[in-house]
């Protein structure tokens, strides 16, 4: 689960130095079980389980503070909406598939919208 | 008929694991002209040493390969040990079959088959070596220090000591340097003006040290043992023989705007000004950009108080020219700018300072008198929280990416002084890792936190808001509770990283000495060459090099003041001999290589020349070989192939050449 993650978001952990800035500038943190750091090191540690069950990977707003103010370039957003999209994966939520696109395609819709949703259900 | 020896160095297993050095041994023994080759563990050990010699004596070699590591290793090492036995050292040759063959192949036959023609190449070379001689250049008995901070001025006084005569240039209008700005210093809680001003007037007043303040270096030339240094002394519009250092000039200045440097701008000085009271010479200069008189041709009050004349407005700008035998970089360190570090709302609040700000306020003889106040409201805070980190150990553009070393130990000394001196205030720092690693320092940092109560958190300060009662908002992060709070402080102080002072980077280009990405001199040897320039003559003291505190720094002077005298105490320099030579036969004068040279090392003179039964006069390149640093520009640029570089022919290499593609 962890490889997947690390795949899907691009992030590599090890860079953190623990330093918590990200958790200090979280605008979301009352309502977040697990903080941006916390995303941060136990994805580390492949402890991803209580992640994915949990709740906070909700409340994250993606403001994007965290990236903007880490000092080493570690980009928490991305692993928690990693963790989002593994979750949305194992949910068999696979209801896009690419041969369907051309039935659908509206041509109001943002390309922004396509791509994020190709992200979230292919596969 | 020339008799060759080949040695090819195991280096223990770095070259022994990926080339068959026996095999090696083996394939050059038949090479013509060769009448020795072995192989051996280590040959620039005693032993390996021992047997180069011997078989030098005993088989009456005329020029030696040794195949070992990268000729920057042990080139000097093979050459003094076939000195020692009678050959000339120019007769060696070094085939790099380590860092070049061994240690980026992974594959044992195709690196053997690479040291092999690495191999006789070198001894193609080595056929056509030549045995040269070094030519003697005098030494100047004078070493110039650039930086009057305190590894400038302790170089200089070690220096000096030895007996020799050694000029300090310092930019600013005194010595002193960042240290006279700290109220007490780590980790003994000395006044930091107490203990450097007796060194800054030791400076000045020893018979073997000249002072050049508000002076900055313009212009270096020649090479080690023999610069000659340009120094621009700027215009202080005082004449100083005349000036008793009594001020009344600066107590009648009308212009007060200017922000006072020494006090980090937090609060003004006049145009005509004193950096500090203990300012070393205690003589004042003239800020033009601020002074009244020479904006508007008005005022002039400072000239009509002075009771000697001292005032001189027409003073211009005077360039020095002096000659030296070694130079000093010192030009230490400033803190970095924190205007892109908008969340800690540096620009915004005035309650939110650096440290350097901070030692200021905390200094008996600053802005506030020794009194801790809010610059804003200037009442008396009650709460203050420090951060630690900023700018330092970061990755991304606004920040460096190393640890800027003093800030732990400064931190946790700004928060014992503060508990000690105003027990109600509450002291908060923020942390990602407390570094203390010297003498006495981490029990320095536990005092604050056991003796003192200082509230050492580990996590980092998210944002700081400017709240609308006049205090400040900070939000930060506790990792080991796992909380996010929400601290209504008074004052935000921050541990800003430090950096090389913006006069580096022009000096390095200067004196040709090498620097990193991020402006510190780069040493000659990370750890065993710590305080020398790659470029000969060149050294380096303080933080110019480096982050470090106090005692390093004085510690490094020290040593880099032993290796000046090292240098000048020597009655001659032995220059390197494989420069470039113009073959006055052949050399039409025709100056293309004195114009790509990039040492200037390049003269013409008339000569007279037997030229094929024909006596002729000519123009022909001469070439100083002091100077000369063999780069070998003018060698590829001479149209007649004139300039040939000694130990580099153009027939050495095309014998290497020849030797490989065979």
């Amino acid at each position: 689960m962890r490889e997947e993650i690390l795949w899907i978001s691009g992030v590599n952990p090890l860079k953190c130095m623990k330093c918590g800035k990200c958790t200090a500038s979280c605008p979301a943190f009352e309502k977040m079980e697990y903080h941006p750091h916390q995303f941060v090191e136990m994805v580390q540690n492949n402890h991803i389980t209580p992640l994915l069950e949990s709740e906070s990977q909700y409340y994250c707003m993606s403001c994007l503070v965290c990236e903007e103010r880490c000092p080493r370039g570690v980009k928490p957003q991305k692993l928690i909406e990693a963790v989002q999209v593994l979750k949305l994966r194992a949910s068999e939520g696979n209801r896009l598939k690419p041969q369907d696109v051309a039935n659908r395609l509206d041509p109001s819709l943002p390309q922004q919208a396509l791509m994020a949703a190709f992200r979230k259900y292919s596969r | 008929m020339q008799k060759i020896g080949v040695f090819v160095c195991w280096c223990g297993s770095n070259i022994a694991a990926t080339v068959d050095v026996s095999k090696v041994a083996g394939a050059v023994r038949e090479e013509p002209d060769v009448v020795f080759a072995s192989d051996y563990s280590y040959m620039c050990s005693e032993a390996g040493q021992l047997m180069i010699q011997n078989a030098i004596k005993e088989k009456g070699l005329t020029g030696i390969v040794v195949c070992s590591c990268s000729p920057r290793m042990h080139e000097a090492t093979f050459r003094k040990a076939a000195q020692a036995a009678g050959l000339n050292p120019y007769m060696v040759e070094i085939a790099n079959i380590r860092e070049q063959c061994s240690w980026i192949h992974k594959d044992k036959e195709e690196g053997t088959k690479k040291a092999i023609l690495l191999a006789k190449a070198a001894i193609a070379k080595v056929r056509f070596n030549e045995p040269l001689t070094s030519g003697e250049t005098p030494v100047t008995k004078r070493a110039l220090v650039i930086g009057g901070g305190i590894a400038g001025i302790q170089t200089a006084l070690d220096i000096a000591d030895a007996g020799f005569e050694v000029d300090i240039v310092e930019k600013s209008p005194t010595i002193g340097g960042k240290m006279a700005q700290l109220d007490k210093t780590f980790p003994t809680l000395d006044c930091a003006a107490c203990i450097l001003t007796p060194k800054m007037v030791d400076a000045a007043a020893h018979e073997k040290i000249r002072l050049f303040t508000y002076s900055e270096v313009e212009k270096v030339k020649g090479f080690v043992g023999n610069f000659t240094v340009d120094i621009r002394k700027k215009a202080r519009s005082i004449l100083e023989e005349k000036c008793t250092g009594c001020g009344a000039c600066t107590e009648k200045c009308p212009s007060k705007k200017t922000g006072n440097e020494f006090n980090e701008r937090l609060d003004n000085r006049t145009a005509i000004y004193i950096p500090f009271a203990q300012a070393i010479p205690n003589i004042p200069s003239i800020d033009r950009e601020a002074c009244i008189h020479f904006k508007t041709g008005k005022c002039g009050i400072c000239q009509k108080t002075c009771g000697v004349g001292a005032i001189d407005f027409d003073q211009q700008d005077e360039m020095i020219t002096r000659k030296y035998g070694a130079i000093v970089a010192a030009t230490g360190f400033q803190p970095i700018s924190l205007e892109r570090f908008d969340e800690f709302q540096y620009s915004k609040s005035p309650d939110v300072i650096t440290s350097l700000e901070l030692e200021r306020l905390m200094n008996a003889a600053g802005p506030t008198k020794g009194e801790l106040i809010k610059p804003s409201n200037r009442k008396h805070p009650s709460d203050m929280v420090f951060v630690q980190c900023v700018g330092s150990r970061g990755e991304s553009c606004r920040e460096k990416s190393y640890c800027s070393k003093i800030c732990c130990m400064y931190t946790a000394k700004h928060a014992m002084m503060i508990r000690d001196k105003y027990p109600d205030i509450n002291v908060h720092v923020f942390y990602i890792d407390v570094r203390t690693p010297g003498k006495n320092f981490d029990e320095f940092y536990r005092r604050a936190v056991e003796d003192y109560g200082v509230d050492y958190r580990k996590g980092m300060v998210g944002k700081v808001m400017e709240q609308k009662d006049g205090k400040l908002l900070v939000q930060a992060s506790d990792l080991l509770t796992g909380e996010q709070l929400l601290l209504h402080t008074d004052m935000v102080v921050l541990a800003t990283a430090i950096e090389p002072d913006k006069s580096a980077r022009p000096l390095a280009t200067m004196l040709t000495a090498s620097m990193d990405t991020n402006d510190f001199f780069t040493e000659a040897h990370p750890k065993l060459r710590p305080v020398e320039s790659p470029t000969a003559g060149i050294f380096l003291s303080g933080t110019c090099q480096g982050p470090k505190d106090i005692p390093e720094t004085v510690a490094q002077a020290g040593a880099a003041a032993a290796k000046v005298i090292g240098l000048l105490s020597r009655k001659k320099l032995l220059n390197n001999p494989q420069v470039a030579k113009a073959e006055e036969r052949l050399c039409s004068g025709c100056s293309g290589c004195s114009k790509v040279c990039p040492y200037g090392a390049i003269d013409y003179e008339v000569r007279e020349i037997w030229d094929h039964g024909v006596r002729k006069t000519r123009r022909i390149a001469v070439v100083n070989e002091a100077v000369c640093q063999g780069c070998g520009a003018c060698t590829v640029t001479c149209p007649s192939g004139a300039m040939d570089l000694r130990g580099f022919t153009a027939k050495q290499i095309m014998a290497e050449v020849d030797a490989i593609c065979r």
